[in-house]
């Protein structure tokens, strides 16, 4: 009843192929917008903004881009860890260099380099399909973490070996480094996840996204249809690394503000898979409540014994933490295998229906 | 640029040639962790092959095993009683993980399952450290009558030293694989296992019961997992650290082919060896270390000329 398309009809082509085709959708989409710029800033205090709002951003993005790789073009990769630590780096050489230059710029550049990390990584795929180019994305990780860890010239030769975020300034705000405060940083982030998730959500509908799916859904069938499977597996890897490259450029420089090699491990390439198959295999919605799920989830588990009073020493808390995590995530597999965005589906449809059973 | 050449194609060898003492016992090394490789390679293998599912969690259920031996050990239970009991552990695990994770996820997409095991991965570090603490322990090798001496050898002119418990662990890890084949081919379930391996639903028309298969190689690869704990625990301490290095078992399983029990020994052993050598020999010339990334990407060198493994079975794909 209130979520119900008739009588919307669309005059033109333009207006058929919209992103949200719904005006149900844009109305929401236009008023979550609005609330995450007007009012989240100015209602959350800093540990919200933090803990739950940047981070869950910044891994939505890296998980749009492993999304695009994993989930559209169907090839399974475990090194986004690496490809978020080679965009951190190079935002940080950038930086380095170039201090002069805005530090947005910077960000957004840093990905291209990590694309082409991604592009060279991704050549393998031509051949090797599956698990085992899972394990070959291995490689990748394993290598990157080594490099970060040994090539003194991406840390500036400082003793901690740890990357360091430097004051940089946008209108004469401090947008990055020890003096920004939380909000700022908030919007920054904010602003370009949302710049990039719309231009995503282009990619995915156009000729990239379509022969993309093709390649996932049967690569042998999508090359007799006419595609070519290396430039489009490539393009799938460089597009998912640059995706990845600029969270990795966020998370250091907007969120952690200090970095070493332990922030982009295996742990977190694991973390953003997970992001991506709870939230759902192919959609971008999917890969942000897939990072909301699976960032938060911990941060309420610690939260519950303090909020009943019940005093439980931190260890058992977090150990138990690992139970449950692990138990939901088998228990949402075997309950919706085609993750959150599915539920989310399911729920319009009964929306569509509601109050009338049929 | 001569200087760099040299240093990759000359010197490791002349280096080799002047310290074979030192060669050999490089090469020992590589076997002893590529026996290693090659254990855990063999639990993903053996559920691989009868249930389709990647076990991520095969490195932390060797963890689990021997941590559970330990944990049992330290409350008093006699060394050989604790071993027993760690295997009744095993089969209850086995049997609940194909109730609880396999069986409500039967014919799902194989990506699907490999995201089931790894939350069982997160689900058993969580109560292996709850049950039994998350800090090191050290292994109860004595107890279980395992040497710990060494033997010194005068091989060149120089000295060779072979950990007694080295041996023993490449002698266990023979009698594991020999009663693994004996069991595969000589008995009836083992048939039924090669069955279920070939063909699900073949199998399945001829009255063979997926799920009590699916229990049998569980509990399989949780005793290769014990196993591979007690000997991993033994070198060094039991921690969860080890489920890092069992990580290395994958680009072994890529060498052998994820469906090949001799291709996981051989795969291990060439990993083992190679890492070794590639560490001494050519790891100072770009700063150590290479341990960790090495064994990637000699099974990426090898998976460019066999994408299916050395003895993996050929790929043949319709449209």
């Amino acid at each position: 009843m209130l979520y119900r398309e008739a009588g919307q009809f669309k005059t033109s082509y333009r207006a058929d192929q919209s992103v949200f085709p719904i005006r149900q959708d844009q109305i929401g989409i236009a008023l979550l917008i609005a609330v995450m710029f007007l009012v989240v800033p100015f209602t959350m205090n800093d540990f919200w903004l933090n803990s739950i709002m940047i981070p869950t951003l910044v891994f939505a993005l890296a998980a749009i881009g492993l999304n695009l790789l994993t989930g559209y073009a169907g090839q399974l990769s475990l090194g986004t860890g690496g490809f978020m630590g080679v965009g951190a780096y190079a935002c940080y050489k950038l930086a380095t260099i170039f201090p002069d230059v805005n530090i947005i710029v910077h960000i957004l550049l840093s990905g291209f380099f990590a694309a082409g990390v991604g592009f060279i990584f991704g050549l393998p795929s031509l051949r090797i399909k599956g698990f085992y180019l899972a394990v070959a994305t291995l490689a990748s990780q394993f290598f990157l973490e080594w490099a970060f860890g040994r090539v003194a010239w991406l840390y500036n030769y400082n003793d901690s070996g740890a990357i360091e975020v430097p004051t940089r300034m946008l209108f004469d705000l401090p947008i990055t480094g020890a003096t920004a405060t939380s909000t700022t940083r908030y919007i920054v982030v904010l602003s370009i996840v949302i710049g990039l998730t719309w231009i995503a959500s282009n990619i995915v509908r156009g000729r990239f996204g379509r022969s993309w799916m093709a390649v996932r859904d049967m690569d042998v069938a999508a090359e007799l249809i006419g595609i070519r499977l290396l430039p489009t597996k490539l393009t799938a890897f460089a597009i998912s690394s640059y995706y990845a490259g600029v969270a990795g450029a966020l998370m250091v420089f907007m969120w952690l503000g200090a970095a070493e090699v332990e922030s982009f491990d295996i742990n977190h390439s694991f973390l953003i898979l997970f992001m991506v198959i709870i939230g759902g295999l192919g959609s971008l919605l999917g890969s942000f409540l897939g990072a909301a799920f699976i960032w938060n989830l911990p941060i309420l588990l610690r939260s519950i014994p303090e909020t009943f009073g019940v005093a439980v020493n931190a260890s058992t808390v977090e150990h138990l933490q690992f139970m449950i995590v692990g138990a939901l995530i088998i228990f949402f597999l075997i309950v919706e295998p085609h993750g959150l965005a599915r539920l989310w589906q399911i729920a319009k449809e009964k929306l569509r229906r509601w109050p009338f059973p049929y | 640029m001569g200087g760099i050449l040299y240093g990759v194609f000359v010197d490791p060898f002349i280096q080799m040639g002047s310290a074979p003492d030192l060669l050999l016992q490089v090469l020992w090394e590589g076997f002893v962790s590529g026996t290693l490789y090659a254990l855990i390679a063999l639990g993903f293998v053996l559920i691989f092959k009868a249930s389709g599912v990647f076990n991520f969690a095969q490195g932390i259920m060797v963890v689990f095993g021997a941590l559970s031996l330990v944990g049992l050990f330290a409350i008093g239970v006699p060394a050989f009683l604790a071993l027993f009991l760690c295997l009744i552990i095993m089969g209850v695990l086995a049997f609940t993980v194909e109730r609880a994770v396999l069986r409500p996820l039967v014919n799902q997409e194989p990506i699907i399952l490999f995201m089931a095991t790894i939350g069982l991965n997160y689900f058993l570090i969580g109560l292996g450290e709850l049950v039994f603490g998350g800090e090191p322990k050290t292994m109860i090798t004595s107890e279980l009558g395992l040497p710990t001496g060494s033997w010194d050898f005068d091989v060149f002119g120089g000295l060779v030293i072979i950990q007694q418990l080295d041996v023993a662990a490449a002698v266990i890890a023979c009698i594991l694989v020999g009663g693994l084949a004996v069991f595969f081919n000589k008995t009836r379930i083992g048939r039924a296992l090669r069955a279920v391996a070939d063909d699900h639903q073949a199998a399945l028309s001829v009255g063979i019961s997926l799920n009590q298969i699916w229990v049998i190689v569980w509990f399989a690869s949780g005793i290769v997992a014990l196993a591979t704990g007690i000997m991993w625990g033994a070198k060094s301490d039991v921690s969860f650290a080890l489920s890092i290095v069992a990580l290395k078992a994958l680009p072994v399983l890529i060498l052998g082919g994820f469906t090949s029990i001799p291709g996981a020994i051989v795969g291990g052993l060439i990993i083992g060896f190679s890492e070794k050598l590639a560490e001494f020999y050519w790891g100072p010339l770009v700063g150590g270390s290479i341990e960790s990334w090495f064994p990637y990407f000699l099974a990426l060198i090898f998976l460019w000329f066999r994408p299916q493994g050395l003895f993996g079975e050929k790929l043949i794909e319709r449209v």
